[in-house]
């Protein structure tokens, strides 16, 4: 089984677009979102959960009020400015449970925090498997790790060719779980400065874990010299150039079908796309 | 120290925010900075991919790493008892033969061992896992924060960055994607939160998402509609069942992506934009009773 990982650094590139493409292509793949934070694919395989499990990433301190005697040792402990006199400040808080351990009077305990749900699915494309992150909650990386798990298992149970994993943007935390154990990373940046930036960064990222990373400009022809300069910064890198992407105002027309498959008037953005994932899986 | 400020004391801060990535925070928080034509502070908090500066090309005058303490081990003065292993919440810790090994990536920086250990065993180090500059643009003071390529932890870095705020000048504020901590941590206390995003089935839920976030929050916001004429009417019905106002549309400009290849503001290649922002800027200051 080869693993996957769409990655751009910069948002809004097209990524889950493009694994959308690859379904319609592929016959033999399990699939994961792993943007926790803006899962989208979803939005366009339309799955059937089979299975909706509970995630506890981290853990808060409850101070028992009565207890407390506002002694202050907890902030005086906490480096994360995230308790006050036994009142917890929750969204500054990291869980670490220092506050615990030197409270005066025993007053803290930790309890866990319901920070997401995994979703297993089947879709007609094959196995998916996604997550939502609860509002304003932390600890995506977890949740990442807990979903390729998952998918992992399923892609070997199953004997599956490929797992194909659709990135979140960045290369924080949620990315770098995204990206550790990949066999490939498919970068898909746009022809913009801060397109060949961030890609830059996730370059950087990938070398950095030993990745082997792969390239190709979506919305090219909105500007082919922007374009070109990243493709000369392929070459300078050495890093492998899969090809451009056309722009097409119809490729939305997928996304408000709520399908991966596109329409005639962006059928020249599939071909490429296609082409693109068709010399990715000669990699 | 804590800082806190109350809302509406104060120049306003704003916070321009999507969920899904892409939909063109940098494009309008730039554009609100450039189209003022007044002293304003523009902070660029989002660490892992900053973009902003790509655009207003801000003369960098300081740049200062973010350190995280990290405990570092004294041999002859541990004893052995494994109570920091109990301690620290991150598995950064290992006690093997008689020594504590320390995964400085797993670290948090709590200090709990540092603190705790029975026999002083840890001294306190530090390691750097990102910088933040500060620079000027025209009449536009700039700070940012870049995460060091490797590195996991934003918020330490938004943090300090959030502590850079001027509060004799408005305010900008360029958030991260998404809707959880690093997001949290750039619109926390703010006057209010402008919500970018496009009208389409992925644009509206990740919308749905930070709508929600700044509910819990407390923090008032509005919607730009941006690539407006590029989906359907989702977003605006979600906006109109929750009462949201949507304060500007922008039509989709092969112009605005020729700038962004380029690496220029849209206002400064073309100043008719200008208006635009401006005219955004003003629905704000209206909304948060500043005018």
């Amino acid at each position: 089984m080869r693993e996957i990982v769409v990655l751009s650094g910069k948002g809004g590139t097209g990524k889950t677009t493009m694994v959308g493409v690859f379904a319609t292509l592929a016959e033999d793949a399990v699939f994961a979102d792993t943007d926790v934070d803006a899962a989208n694919l979803h939005v366009i395989f339309n799955p059937e959960v089979v299975n909706k499990e509970p995630f506890f990433g981290s853990q808060l301190p409850v101070v028992d009020q009565e207890e407390c005697i506002r002694c202050g040792v907890c902030t005086d402990m906490c480096r994360f400015d995230a308790v006050h006199y036994g009142e917890v400040d929750e969204y500054n808080c990291e869980g670490c449970g220092v506050c615990l351990h030197v409270c005066s009077v025993g007053a803290i305990t930790l309890k866990d925090v319901l920070s997401g749900y995994v979703y297993d699915s089947k879709t007609p494309y094959g196995p998916f498997f996604y997550a939502e992150l609860g509002v304003a909650q932390e600890s995506s990386g977890k949740l990442v790790v807990r979903v390729k798990e998952k998918a992992r298992q399923a892609a070997k149970k199953e004997n599956k060719a490929f797992l194909v994993v659709d990135g979140p943007p960045g290369i924080g935390c949620p990315a770098i779980a995204a990206m550790s154990g990949a066999d490939l990373i498919l970068a898909v940046t746009e022809p913009t400065a801060a397109g060949l930036h961030d890609l830059a960064r996730v370059v950087g990222l990938a070398r950095h874990f030993g990745t082997t990373v792969a390239v190709c400009v979506n919305k090219a022809d909105l500007d082919e010299s922007m374009a070109s300069a990243i493709e000369n910064y392929c070459r300078d890198e050495g890093l492998v150039f899969l090809g451009r992407i056309p722009f097409a105002k119809g490729v939305v027309k997928a996304q408000l079908k709520r399908a991966p498959g596109m329409e005639q008037d962006a059928r020249p953005v599939e071909e490429a796309m296609k082409r693109v994932w068709r010399r990715a899986l000669c990699l | 120290m804590r800082r806190r400020r109350l809302r509406g004391v104060g120049p306003v801060i704003v916070a321009v925010a999507s969920g899904k990535g892409g939909t063109g925070k940098t494009t309008v928080a730039t554009g609100l900075a450039l189209s003022l034509e007044k002293e304003m502070c523009f902070l660029d908090c989002d660490v892992e991919e900053p973009n902003a500066h790509l655009l207003l090309h801000p003369v960098i005058a300081s740049a200062e790493p973010v350190y995280l303490p990290v405990p570092v081990f004294v041999p002859d003065r541990c004893s052995g008892c494994g109570y920091c292993l109990d301690v620290c919440n991150y598995n950064a810790l290992a006690l093997i033969a008689d020594k504590v090994i320390v995964f400085e990536q797993m670290c948090h920086g709590c200090g709990g061992c540092i603190g705790l250990c029975p026999t002083g065993t840890f001294e306190e180090g530090r390691r750097a896992i990102g910088v933040v500059e500060e620079g000027r643009t025209g009449k536009i003071f700039f700070a940012h924060g870049k995460l060091n390529v490797g590195e996991a932890l934003v918020p330490p870095i938004i943090k300090n960055l959030r502590q850079r705020l001027d509060t004799v000048m408005p305010t900008v504020i360029d958030c991260p994607p998404g809707a959880s901590c690093p997001v949290v941590q750039s619109v926390r206390g703010v006057d209010f939160c402008l919500a970018v995003t496009e009208p389409t089935p992925f644009g509206r839920h990740d919308l749905e998402a930070v709508v929600e976030m700044l509910k819990i929050l407390g923090v008032p916001c509005g919607v730009v509609i941006n690539r407006a004429d590029l989906g359907d009417a989702g977003v605006k019905d979600f906006c109109n069942e929750k009462g949201i106002p949507v304060l500007a549309e922008i039509p989709f400009d092969e112009e605005v992506v020729r700038s962004a290849a380029a690496g220029v503001a849209v206002t400064e290649r073309n100043p008719s934009w200008r208006r635009v922002f401006r005219g955004l800027w003003g629905e704000i200051e209206r909304l948060t009773n500043y005018a």
